[in-house]
């Protein structure tokens, strides 16, 4: 399904403040996979992920998806094959417009955008149905501009909008770690049932080992630009987060992650 | 009561140019507030509209035909700007900057056509580039002139019903939503597969077409064209922008119609036209203008700013 073969990333290299994000990094995933990432601050998960969307630019190595080597497709074009959602709630949605109207630019993501109507009044409906689904109210407020939504509303809505038009690939980076913690749970349980559904590929970064754990069928660790860990089926399934300290619990000491994983 | 009837006999000329300033001021909307870029090429394309206006006209061509070519070459200025932005990654202001400078000759040089075809054919002049070259246009068919102030007006009137129409529509469209979408989030946009370079460029030449559109307006109201008057235009439109939105937002609480918001930029533009006539009629020099001018505007923006602190004072001491 997606391919990443042998990708380096360097930011400022030459320079004294030179930093190895990715270094030779290869990983296949397969379809209906549900990869969650860990790792340390400034592991290169996310770096991992841009390079997917195309936010960066890889320094050298393949991106392939289904096939296709979109390595030097621009950002906007791989869109076609991606949806995303973001760890800041602002990113993922455009404040001053509709809740209907992010939807409707999200519905047409991969299509050429004419001179047709940007809205219908069928999709408008459609959304409303959609929504209502969450239990958050948002259907009953549906031309109301997304910048009156709060952290936890706004994820939601990008990943019905990463969703809505149903991607290859889905890339979560951090999108609950700004929320508060009961919030957080509720995106996270939208997030599993959304992907079960549709049995999407996704690949989610989590600063949670509990999360990481509990969701997805694989698991992969970064560290220093590197893949250190990649388990899945019944392995997975039976770890525990005791056992990922041991293992790698000096590759985080001090990090936030230990924390959120021994809460 | 000399004053007041002074005022009053000016006030279709200020109705003209305020809707003419009211097109230019559309365009700056575009940019400013739609794509979230302040574009200073407007000073240099709202000349570069005046000045091929004027050639054409004496060149012959149909006076409506000529704003409509203004129209085009404001979107070429336009597409210069885009590419240092876009392709160069110059910052926007720069890139803005960078246009509008490398209009000044442009505009001068196409000034200097009409220079040249004053002459007559015979006399194979080089193309003066002055800063004071100035054509007149009067004695040309001109669809706005300044002897009929209320025809001027009534053609600005419809000018502008037509444009907002135009705009109305096209922000409603896929592709203008995308261009929204672009100045609302442009990390958001890409994500939903908006090419925001093509619809960042898109949104210049369209603003500056617009633009010129109006300086070519302007040309023909005014009865000639002259390199400098483009100075500060930016201001002006800034400012329409901004009264005409401090007012729809006093008028409608809670929020408009998209065609409403638009029609609120040409009131501004009309309110500024009327302003700047009661400097005029009280006597006072027109270069005042400009301080005025950036007072208001300097005003108007911070208002929001202002009232935001006032209130999370008052929070504070609560
Ligand atoms: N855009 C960037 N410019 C410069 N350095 C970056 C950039 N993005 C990431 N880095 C650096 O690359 C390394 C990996 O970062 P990142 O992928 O964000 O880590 P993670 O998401 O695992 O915390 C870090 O050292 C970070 O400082
Ligand atoms: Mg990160």
């Amino acid at each position: 399904m997606l391919e990443l073969k042998n990708i380096c990333k360097t930011f400022y290299p030459g320079t004294v403040n030179e930093r190895i994000a990715l270094d030779d990094v290869s990983l296949t995933l397969n379809d209906g996979d549900f990869v969650t990432i860990i790792g340390g601050n400034g592991a290169g998960k996310s770096t991992l992920l841009n390079m997917v969307s195309g936010t960066l630019p890889v320094d050298d190595g393949q991106v392939i998806i289904d096939g296709v080597d979109i390595t030097h497709y621009p950002e906007h074009k791989r869109a076609k094959f991606l949806g995303r959602v973001f760890q800041d709630p602002m990113t993922g949605t455009a404040a001053s417009m509709g809740i209907d109207e992010n939807l409707a630019l999200a519905l047409r993501r991969g299509k050429r955008r004419g001179l047709g109507w940007g809205i219908t009044k069928k999709e408008r409906a459609s959304y409303v149905e959609k929504l209502s689904e969450f239990g958050l109210g948002l259907e009953s407020r549906i031309t109301a501009k997304v910048g009156l939504l709060s952290g936890g509303q706004r994820q939601v809505l990008t990943l019905l909008m990463a969703t809505l038009k149903e991607p290859k690939l889905l890339l979560l980076d951090e999108h609950t770690a700004a929320l508060d913690p009961k919030t957080a749970k509720l995106v996270l349980e939208a997030t599993d049932k959304i992907i079960k559904e549709s049995g999407l590929t996704t690949m989610m970064i989590t600063h949670n080992m509990n999360d990481a754990i509990t969701y997805g069928n694989r698991l992969i660790m970064m560290m220093d630009g590197k893949i250190i860990y990649d388990v899945a089926g019944e392995e997975k399934k039976n770890l525990t987060v005791p056992d990922l300290l041991a293992k790698f619990g000096k590759g985080f000491a001090n990090d936030r992650m230990m924390l959120s994983g021994n809460e | 009561m000399e004053f007041l009837i002074s005022m009053y006999n000016s006030l279709p000329g200020v109705a003209a140019e305020g809707l003419f300033y009211g097109i230019f001021a559309l365009g700056v909307y575009i940019t400013y507030k739609i794509l979230d870029v302040a574009d200073l090429t407007v000073d240099g394309s709202i000349v570069t509209g005046c000045a091929v206006t004027t050639v054409c006209i004496l060149y012959g061509v149909n006076p409506l035909v000529a704003v409509f070519i203004a129209f085009i070459a404001g979107m070429l200025a336009g597409a210069l700007t885009g590419f240092f932005h876009t392709v160069l990654k110059i910052p926007a202001i720069l890139a803005g900057i960078l246009s509008q400078f490398s209009l000044y000759t442009i505009n001068m040089i196409i000034m200097g056509a009409q220079a040249y075809l004053e002459k007559d054919g015979t006399n194979r002049a080089p193309i003066p580039m002055s800063p004071t070259a100035y054509a007149s246009i009067s004695k040309f068919p001109l669809i706005v002139s300044s002897r009929d102030k209320e025809g001027a007006a009534i053609v600005g009137f419809i000018f502008v019903v037509a444009i907002i129409a135009l705009l109305y529509w096209f922000f409603g469209t896929e592709f203008g939503c995308s261009l929204r979408a672009t100045g609302a989030n442009s990390k958001m946009a890409r994500a939903q597969g908006i090419n925001t370079n093509f619809a960042t460029v898109f949104g210049l030449m369209f603003s500056n077409g617009f633009v010129a559109l109006a300086g070519g307006l302007l040309a023909q109201f005014t009865g000639g064209s002259n390199i400098t008057f483009g100075a500060g235009a930016i201001v002006i439109g800034l400012a329409s922008v901004v009264i005409g939105e401090v007012l729809h937002g006093a008028i409608f609480k809670k929020g408009s119609n998209f065609a409403v918001k638009l029609a609120f930029v040409v009131i501004g533009s009309l309110i500024y036209s009327l302003i700047k006539r009661v400097v005029i009629n009280i006597g006072l020099d027109t270069n005042f203008l400009k301080l005025i001018s950036a007072v208001i505007v300097a005003a108007f923006l911070s208002a929001p700013n202002l009232k935001g602190n006032k209130v999370h004072k008052k929070k504070k001491g609560a």
